[in-house]
Parts: C-alpha cells; sequence; structure tokens
C-alpha cells in the first residue's frame, strides 16, 4: 500500500481545486438520466394502483395494446416469479421477490402508486392514453400506514407468508412486524437501580423524502440477440446491472449499464423501480425505452425513509454517568420489509459509554412505499429519541449538555454496544471543537434558543475497483465505478495527482461503465472516497512503481537507485551524475521502448472505514403568534479524518444539516384516510429553501484514519444525523416545553404556546 | 388523440372572438405560471389557448389620473421595477412580487393570480384592500368591477367563458395613505400563502385612521374583503386597543378549512395575527408619507 500519510507536506489533498464536473454542471451540459436519446426511442408509462392496498382480481391490457402506437405492454406475468432470497448488492440486503414485487405488482397492490402495468408507446399522449385502458378490477382491503396501528394483532395484514422473525417462537399467525431485533448489554434492571435520575420519552418521526432534484430515469435496449444496455441515474451501475439480471433472470454478461450524471441520491437511488421494466418493454418491443418518472411518481413510488416511534428511557447518576438505557424503535418499512430499523438500533447510543442497554427494534411493514436508504439509514430516527432525552437528562441533572455527553463518551478502546471496538476515532475531539467554538458562548436574543445534539454513522469501505492509466503527454486518467454524488470525482483525481506528483488539472477522473472497469459497489454508505480512494491510492502507487522501473531501465542503473520526488523519477545511482530527473511526461514519451503503455488497476475490498461523529449546535428563534421556527445559526463539526477537498466535505455536512432541518420542521409524508398522499409534491412536501437556512458552519476535525492512505473517513452520512435533534433541543430551549412529535410545524409550536397561556 | 392549438391575437376583438370561438374549451394565457402547470399534471385539457401577450398594452404601467393601469399580462418584475407604482401601492406591489421566484416573477401577472382564482392567491387580498378594480371585456363590449367580484369560489370565476380581463386600474393613493400585505407560509418563500392579509389605511393629519380595508386570504372559498376589521380601525390611532379589535374582527371572517396546509384553528388565529402586523406597517407607511414623504 502507499502510504503517504507520513510525507511531510501534501501538495494536492486538502486544497480546494474547482470540480473537474463543475462547468457541465452549472452550464446545464451534464447528461442526466432523462437527457439520454436513442433513435426509435419509444416512451414507457406505468399503470399505478389508486388504492393504499388492494387485491388485483385481475388486469385487462387488450384494449391498450390495440390502440395504435403502442409497442408493448407488460405486467408482473411478463416478469419471472422470483422465489423468497436474500441477496447482497452494494451495501445492504434485498429480498429479491419483494424488490421485484415491489417494481411491478403481483396478485396484491400494497400502496397508492405500486405499478401495476406498463407500456411502452411511440409518444407520451399514446402511452397515457394506454394506460388509460388498462382495466384492473381490484377488490379494496383495509389498509394501515401508523407504525403501531400494523403492530396490532387486529390490523390488515400486508403478507400472508410474514411471520415475526427474531422471536423465540415462531408465531402461529402472519403478521406486519417482519422482525424484533434486540441489542444489548449487562443489566437493565439493575443498571436503573442504580440511578438518582430517570427521565424517558416518546418521540414520533414521519416518513420524509431524500427529495432528490431529479427524478428517477433511465433509457434501456434490448438487442435481437439479448444483449442488454441501460443508460440510468442510479448510485450504481453494478447495482442496476444485479438487479436487472435477478429479476428479469439474465446473464450478467448480457447486461451492460451506463451511469448517467446523478442529480442527487441519498441512499434513494440504491435500488431499482424502472430499469427492469424498461429492458422488459424494449424486449417486448424491439425498440429503445426511455422512462422518465414524474416527481409525484418519485413521492408515491420511491423509497421514503420510515416514520418512527422512538421510545427512551435513562437513567443516571448525580454525577452524570449514565448506567442504564431502554431504547425502543418502531420503524415502517412500507410494502416490504427492511426498514433501516436495524442501523436505528446500532447507531442509537454509539456515541455513549453505558453499562447497561436494552434497544429493541420493530420492522413493520405498512400501505406506503417501501422505504429505501436515506442518508446514514435509520440513525437520524433514533437518535433524535436518544438525543432530546439526553438534552433532558442534562436540564435535570443541571449539567452542561456537552461536559454529559464527555462523561458519557466513547473512546478509542471502548467496545461499541453494537460490538466492535472502536480505533481512532474523534469524538471527544468534536465535542471540544463545539465547546470552544465562539457560537457556543454567544449570547441568545428574545425567544431564541440553542440546542446540542451528537451524531454517529458507521461509513464503510467495501469491494471497489479503480484504473489509472498515463497518457502519452504524461497526463493521466483515472477511471472508477463510482457515480460521482459528492465530488468524488474531484477526490479520485486529487489522490491520484498526489501520488503521481501532476497538477490534479492534468489528471481527468472519469466513471465508467459496468463493461469498462471492474466491480464496484454502489455509491453509499460514505465509502467512496474511502474505499474507491483507497483503489485509487494503490493504483497510482504502482503506476510510480511501474516508471521507477522504467526510469532505471533508460538510465541503465537499478530500481532501488531510482526515487519518485516531486513528480520526477530521480537518480540515486552515484555513477550516472550526469542524468536529469525524468518527469511523468517524459518517462510516458518513451512508453513504446520501456515495456508499452503505462497504466495500472487495482480491485480491492477495503476494511478498516474509520467512523464518524458529528457534534451540532442549533440556534432557533421562535415566532410565538405565528408558530414559525426560523435556524438562526447553525454550527456542525465532524471528525472527518481528513478532507481531501475540504470545500465539498463542508458541502457534505451543510447538505446533511440542510435536510436535517428539513426533517425537524416542515417535511412529511400526509395520508388521507383512504391512504392516499395528499402532498406528492414539492409545494406541499417543503424541503426547506436557501432562505430558510442560515450559513452552516462547517467545522472540520481532522483525526485521521491511519487505514486509508490519506487518513479519510466517510463524510456524507454523519451529518444528517444530529439536526432533528439538535433542533428540537433548541426549540425546548426557547419555549421551555419539550416537543417529541416531528415536525415541529408552525400550528404545532403556535398549540404549544396557546397552552402555555392558557 | 386529443389536439391543443394556441393563438395569440393581435388586438383585443380577436381575443374576444377566439374565446368566443372557442366556447367552453379556450383558456386565457397571460404568464402561464399556472396555467402550464396544470395542463401538464392533466388538471386541465383546453382546446385552444388565447396568448394575450400580443396585444398592444397587455404588458405595461401606465399612470392615468393619479391612479394607474396596469395591463393583464404584465409579469411581477415589471411592476416591481415600476417607481410610481411601488411608491403609491407598496402593499400590491410586495404582493406581487411574493408570487414564486425569480423566475416565475418574469412571467407571473395580477390578473392571472386573480382569474386562477385560488383562495391563496397573494396579490389578491392586497388588491381588495387598495380598492382595485379590473376591467373586463367580452362580446357585450366593456365593464369594470371591483376585484373582489372576480372569484366565485376555488378556481371558479364570475368571467363568461368568452370574456377577459383586460387591465387592473389602482385607484389614486389619497393622502396619508399607505397599504401593505403579509402572508404566512411555512417556509420562506416558493410556497402557498396559509393565510394571507392586506390592509390600506388613511390618517388624518392627526394620525387618525380615517378609512380602512381589510382583506383576507385563504381563510375562505375565495378572498374576503373584511368590512368589520376596517371599520375596527377606522377612528382610532391604531393603538393596541384598535389592534386587539382589528384581530379579533379578522378573526370572525376567517372561515377557513383544515387541510395539509394548516388547521382552521391555527388559520383564524394567524389572520387575526397577519392583519394586526399589516395594518401596523400600513399606518407606519401612511404616516412617514404624512411626514413629507411623496404626496
Ligand atoms: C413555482 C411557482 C410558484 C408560485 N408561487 C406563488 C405564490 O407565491 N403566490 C401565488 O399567489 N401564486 C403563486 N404561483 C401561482 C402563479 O404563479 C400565480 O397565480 C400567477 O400570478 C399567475 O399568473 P399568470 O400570468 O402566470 O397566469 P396564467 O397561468 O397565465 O393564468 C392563470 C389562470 O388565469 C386565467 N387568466 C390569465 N389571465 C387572464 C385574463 N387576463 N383574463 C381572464 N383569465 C385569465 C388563465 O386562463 C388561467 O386559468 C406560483 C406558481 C409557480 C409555478
Amino acid at each position: 500500500m502507499t502510504d503517504v500519510m507520513d510525507r511531510p507536506a501534501l501538495k494536492v489533498v486538502g486544497t480546494r481545486p474547482i470540480r473537474p464536473d463543475g462547468v457541465d454542471k452549472v452550464t446545464g451540459r451534464a447528461q442526466f438520466g432523462a437527457d439520454f436519446h436513442l433513435p426509435g426511442m419509444l416512451v414507457g408509462k406505468i399503470k399505478r394502483s389508486p388504492h393504499a392496498h388492494a387485491r388485483i382480481v385481475s388486469i385487462d391490457t387488450r384494449k391498450a395494446r390495440a390502440l395504435a402506437g403502442v409497442k408493448a405492454v407488460i405486467t408482473a406475468a411478463d416478469l419471472p416469479d422470483l422465489a423468497s432470497q436474500e441477496y447482497e448488492a452494494g451495501e445492504s440486503a434485498s429480498n429479491l421477490r419483494d424488490l421485484s414485487q415491489n417494481c411491478m405488482a403481483r396478485d396484491k397492490a400494497l400502496y397508492q402508486g405500486h405499478a401495476l402495468a406498463a407500456v411502452a408507446a411511440v409518444s407520451a399522449q399514446v402511452a397515457d392514453e394506454a394506460l388509460d385502458l388498462i382495466e384492473v378490477v381490484y377488490e379494496v382491503l383495509p389498509h394501515v400506514i401508523d407504525v403501531e396501528a400494523a403492530m396490532e394483532p387486529s390490523a390488515p395484514v400486508l403478507h400472508a407468508h410474514l411471520f415475526t422473525e427474531g422471536l423465540a417462537e415462531r408465531p402461529a399467525t402472519a403478521s406486519n412486524i417482519a422482525k424484533v431485533n434486540r441489542l444489548g448489554r449487562g443489566d437493565l434492571e439493575a443498571g436503573f437501580g442504580e440511578a438518582d435520575v430517570v427521565v424517558q420519552g416518546r418521540y414520533t418521526t414521519k416518513a420524509v423524502h431524500q427529495g432528490y432534484i431529479e427524478p428517477h430515469a433511465c433509457v434501456a435496449q434490448v438487442s435481437q440477440d439479448g444483449q442488454c444496455q441501460v443508460w440510468s441515474s442510479s448510485q450504481g451501475q453494478f447495482m442496476v446491472r444485479t438487479y436487472c439480471a435477478k429479476i428479469l433472470g439474465l446473464e450478467i454478461a448480457d447486461i451492460r449499464v451506463t451511469p448517467a450524471e446523478i442529480g442527487g441520491g441519498f441512499g434513494g437511488k440504491t435500488t431499482v423501480y424502472l430499469e427492469p421494466l424498461a429492458l422488459a418493454l424494449s424486449r417486448q418491443s424491439g425498440h429503445p425505452v426511455k422512462m422518465v418518472m414524474t416527481r409525484e411518481e418519485v413521492f408515491r413510488a420511491t423509497g421514503p425513509t420510515s416514520g418512527a416511534v422512538i421510545e427512551v428511557k435513562l437513567g443516571a447518576k448525580q454525577d452524570g454517568t449514565i448506567v442504564a438505557a431502554d431504547v425502543v424503535l418502531k420503524y415502517q418499512a412500507g410494502a416490504f420489509p427492511g426498514s433501516p430499523v436495524g442501523a436505528g438500533s446500532m447507531t442509537a447510543l454509539a456515541a455513549y459509554d453505558i453499562p447497561n442497554v436494552a434497544i429493541t427494534g420493530y420492522d413493520v411493514v405498512t400501505n406506503s412505499p417501501k422505504v429505501a436508504a436515506y442518508r446514514a439509514p435509520g440513525a437520524p430516527i433514533s437518535a433524535f429519541g436518544v438525543e432530546s432525552a439526553i438534552d433532558d437528562l442534562a436540564r435535570e441533572l443541571g449539567m452542561d449538555p456537552i461536559v454529559l455527553r464527555e462523561k458519557n463518551g466513547v473512546v478509542s478502546g471502548v467496545k461499541a454496544v453494537y460490538g466492535p471496538t472502536y480505533r481512532d476515532i474523534g469524538y471527544l475531539e468534536t465535542l471540544k471543537a463545539i465547546k470552544d467554538h465562539p457560537h457556543y458562548a454567544a449570547p441568545l436574543g428574545p425567544n431564541q434558543g440553542r440546542g446540542v445534539a451528537v451524531g454517529f454513522w458507521f461509513n464503510v469501505g467495501g469491494e471497489s475497483t479503480a484504473a489509472v492509466h498515463v497518457n502519452e503527454d504524461g497526463s493521466a486518467v483515472v477511471v472508477t465505478g463510482n457515480p460521482d454524488i459528492g465530488g468524488s470525482r474531484a477526490s479520485m483525481a486529487m489522490m491520484a495527482a498526489e501520488v503521481l506528483g501532476l497538477p490534479v488539472e492534468q489528471v481527468r477522473p472519469i466513471v465508467a461503465d459496468t463493461a469498462s472497469i471492474g466491480f464496484s459497489m454502489l455509491t453509499g454508505g460514505s465509502r467512496t472516497t474511502f474505499a474507491t480512494g483507497m483503489a485509487v491510492t494503490q493504483a497510482a502507487g504502482k503506476i510510480v512503481e511501474d516508471v521507477k522501473r522504467r526510469a532505471a531501465l533508460i538510465w541503465d542503473t537499478t530500481v532501488d537507485k531510482v526515487a519518485w520526488e516531486s513528480g520526477q523519477a530521480v537518480c540515486l545511482d552515484a555513477t550516472k551524475s550526469a542524468v536529469k530527473p525524468l518527469t511523468l511526461a517524459a518517462i510516458a514519451a518513451q512508453a513504446g521502448r520501456t515495456g508499452g503503455p503505462i497504466s495500472a488497476e487495482v480491485s480491492l475490498n477495503a476494511q478498516g472505514a474509520g467512523p464518524g461523529f458529528a457534534v451540532h449546535l442549533c440556534d432557533v428563534e421562535i415566532d410565538r403568534e405565528t408558530g414559525h421556527v426560523t435556524v438562526v445559526r447553525y454550527t456542525a463539526a465532524q471528525d472527518v479524518g481528513r478532507a481531501i477537498h475540504p470545500a465539498y466535505v463542508e458541502g457534505q455536512i451543510q447538505g446533511g444539516v440542510a435536510q436535517g432541518v428539513g426533517w425537524a420542521l416542515n417535511e412529511e409524508y400526509i395520508f388521507d384516510a383512504d391512504g392516499q398522499m395528499e402532498n406528492a409534491g414539492f409545494l406541499d412536501y417543503r424541503v426547506p429553501v436557501a432562505s430558510d437556512l442560515p450559513m452552516i458552519d462547517a467545522v472540520l476535525v481532522e483525526v485521521p484514519n491511519p487505514r486509508h492512505p490519506f487518513g479519510a473517513k466517510g463524510v456524507g452520512e454523519a451529518p444528517i444525523v444530529p439536526p432533528l435533534a439538535a433542533v428540537a433541543n433548541a426549540v425546548r430551549d426557547a419555549l421551555g416545553v419539550r416537543m417529541c412529535d416531528l415536525p415541529l410545524s408552525p400550528p404545532k409550536i403556535r398549540a404549544v404556546v396557546d397552552g402555555l397561556a392558557s | 388523440m386529443s389536439e391543443l392549438d394556441y393563438l395569440a391575437p393581435p388586438t383585443v376583438e380577436d381575443a374576444v372572438r377566439a374565446l368566443a370561438a372557442g366556447g367552453g374549451s379556450a383558456k386565457v394565457l397571460g404568464g402561464g405560471t399556472d396555467l402550464l402547470v396544470q395542463l401538464r399534471a392533466g388538471r386541465i385539457k383546453p382546446g385552444v389557448i388565447v396568448d394575450l401577450k400580443r396585444i398592444p398594452g397587455a404588458i405595461g404601467v401606465r399612470e392615468e389620473a393619479g391612479g394607474f393601469v396596469i395591463g393583464a399580462a404584465t409579469p411581477g418584475a415589471v411592476i416591481g421595477e415600476h417607481a410610481g407604482l411601488v411608491g403609491a401601492w407598496p402593499g400590491v406591489v410586495e404582493a406581487a412580487n411574493l408570487i414564486g421566484s425569480t423566475q416565475v416573477q418574469g412571467r407571473a401577472s395580477l390578473a392571472g393570480n386573480l382569474c386562477n382564482a385560488s383562495p391563496a392567491a397573494d396579490s389578491v387580498p392586497a388588491m381588495i384592500a387598495a380598492g382595485a378594480t379590473c376591467l373586463v371585456v367580452g362580446p357585450a363590449g366593456r365593464r369594470e368591477i371591483p376585484v373582489e367580484q372576480v372569484a366565485v369560489g376555488p378556481g371558479r370565476t364570475s368571467l363568461a367563458a368568452d370574456e377577459f380581463v383586460l387591465e387592473i386600474r389602482l385607484p389614486a393613493r389619497p393622502q396619508r395613505s399607505g397599504d401593505a400585505y403579509l402572508r404566512s407560509i411555512p417556509r420562506t418563500e416558493m410556497d402557498i400563502a396559509v393565510v394571507g392579509a392586506g390592509v390600506a389605511l388613511t390618517l388624518d393629519a392627526a394620525g387618525t385612521v380615517t378609512a380602512a380595508r381589510v382583506a383576507l386570504g385563504a381563510v375562505a372559498p375565495t378572498a374576503l374583503l373584511v368590512p368589520e376589521a376596517g371599520a375596527a380601525i377606522v377612528g382610532t390611532p391604531l393603538d393596541e386597543t384598535a389592534l386587539e379589535a382589528l384581530d379579533a374582527a379578522a378573526r370572525a371572517a376567517a372561515r377557513p378549512i383544515s387541510d395539509k396546509r394548516g388547521t382552521a384553528d391555527y388559520r383564524i388565529k394567524i389572520a387575526g395575527v397577519l392583519a394586526r402586523r399589516a395594518a401596523a406597517i400600513a399606518y407606519r407607511r401612511a404616516a412617514d408619507q404624512g411626514r413629507g414623504g411623496r404626496a
């Protein structure tokens, strides 16, 4: 491994060059999912269930097929009926049968917006008319969306085959509780017995959508010989390839997926909705098929994250030592099992060293869209409950909220509740960064309040491939298999440039299709800069070894007499005092005579990702008459290991905070009595707009991860973990009342103020 | 397959004829910021679109007899740049300029905001408070009606299918007068009013309110002119007692529904709050003006 960390001066890593994909993005040239066109391309559209829960008695597509201009119509009958099978693709496991049935309902529609059939036609108008001609007979069933209602034994059951996992005995009846998982240690009862102070609370969050600006979009083409091509916007072209192969029963070798530029994903594009359908439509019609969701479809049929109930009970001694914690998490999974309650459980108390702990998580299916990963999946939800309770505990004890967290905070060597022993973590340093920040001591104005909250995210490594090619003029191309969501092209180019000693502008990073680079897990889990960055660095390191060998050849010396300094080979052989150092350009120019083209590829399974800790400080001001909460100041500190490109790390932190503030204040899925989503658009599903937020001060704490060549830790997810509680704790400070139910929208705040007055 | 025609007639008469020929399936196009969105969402399926923007005078503001005539398709951006209008009716201008974003401001018109007949339309309470009228044209000729007589329910107007609004007219501003518009939205922009309140008032030399019009948005099927709210502050120096009375009158008039954008109870309370706050701003503007601002 090339370990560059000890080198005294990094020239490129840690600087802020302009991102290589920037110009095309700001000038509108970048090709997003919907921008791709092929000759003869058809428009694919989806017929969706108007009911939240219904048995599909029949689907008659004859009239649609007969309409002029309609070239293909598919239903679940055109896809293989898969058996239940857990499959690992990318960072999380999915059940292939569920995945297939989420793309296209079989037997039952499980949420309003669930796909029932799809058509491909010569125009959008014809496709729309064809959808209207598809006749579906439903037997409407009672539905359930609220998580606790779905857990009731009397609730309508979504899946007759679903029996709760994780119980001591296999239950006799089907249930919406897919799984109960438990984590813990110590003796809870004894722990609470030791406590001088006990606080508890019940908190709720609503389902919220990732809110990426770019709707799902793809073009698919199946040739007469069965060769399949897909161009789509996703977080992983290899994930798309795998899932399409599984859902359609195809060979992986027959599918080539090219990643489009991605207009946001936040975890929501770690699965497939359109690609298998577009392929099936193309196969049937013999034409390329393009499918683009509307915003409404994105809301109704793609993954939000769970709405949840969080119950927290904490016991502490008078000196602030937390001795016991009992956490119960109930997460909506949507139509199929697989809420992020597991990660919510593992992260809930990850920042605390508590001897007696029990965490119980319930994964509950509901008649709402199947949840998808959303930035630190599950963690913001459990953190909202735990960090609210910790805040109450600090008040109860009369302790500073940061001091309380320091007293109970995890350090390297401590075993996390979820298993591993921490190494090289920077949590206390991050707490200190906030405690020492001028914001922490700044005076508050009238009707203002201040809140602190912390967050944890694992970050992952995993499988990545990277190739580095040196061009004839000594510039270089870096090829990876990871879609660039948060500026990773820039980081990849920078790491390669650092090792090769090139100016970053001479390194062109590209994201390749599945046939042009080795397998790479999707961009998610905050893994790309860590894992793919490691592959890039190692590939660049191999190039350096190679060019040193070539320099030795040119100089007629041995490779141990060649050093690589500042992007040139330097001859250490005393007998060759006349030779001048050789630049990469000079060596590339003679590549033909020294062994041919200079390139290297590295595939690895990166281990040793360093977890991220975030500490956030939020000031709010409350308009007590209108109930509006304004975030007036926000400071977010995070242990980032080492910021490869500090501006994009700050951007990740600011983006996470913005999403978290939206979750705290306004975002929510609103369903009517029939289970129809009432706000499936950006007008009434309120993500924050720029003017809703102050400039978010991102403070980078750098405690390097020694298992990455430059010390990087994942940074993209931790920043969305604390804001829900940071905002809620600030509101608590301003109002004097603990509010436990998100979002903290103006009518709720006004009702609390009215309650105080009376 | 459904077809859609687009016409951009050069005269009022041509536009009236085009609308009449289209029957019920014709739609008037101003800035299109409502119409095109509804078209794309499939909520309306017109057979012909009649664009008003080619009609001379449809875009632009002119002063007439001390008042202002605003062409039907004049976008918010043009309104906001008209110094005379901004000086005379700041409340109407700020309401018009609240609509959407910079991009939307390049198109969105007062007449479109009015004729779209959303109960939450931002400029409408401000126009009603200001005593604005509109000039309606149709096969039978021209008539001038108060703004509050245009919308009759959500999405419905009193205009016949072959009529349209040619001009919005604002009267000459009386001396020592001011107006203001406020709305409540969960966010800070790009949102739809949960409640809106427009107030226009006139003071005497001593600072007593001599005339006041108060209008509320989003608390009934159409924007409401609330005479009781105006009456509550006439004859007062807009002191705390008067503001309380205004608040109560606004609340009494509000009859909102509960929906995804806010509960009825919340909307009623906010109607009072915003009426009070808008009145205070209008009062300050009127008083400033009395102290030697523009006459
Ligand atoms: C992103 C966005 C944000 C928005 N934000 C706001 C907001 O904050 N507040 C708000 O109130 N609105 C908002 N709107 C709605 C819209 O922009 C306004 O209602 C705008 O004033 C409509 O004007 P227009 O000229 O674009 O109308 P158009 O879309 O052209 O027309 C609207 C309706 O009125 C009819 N019409 C138009 N002109 C005439 C006429 N002269 N005579 C008769 N009928 C006519 C049309 O047939 C149509 O039914 C927003 C819209 C968008 C897309």
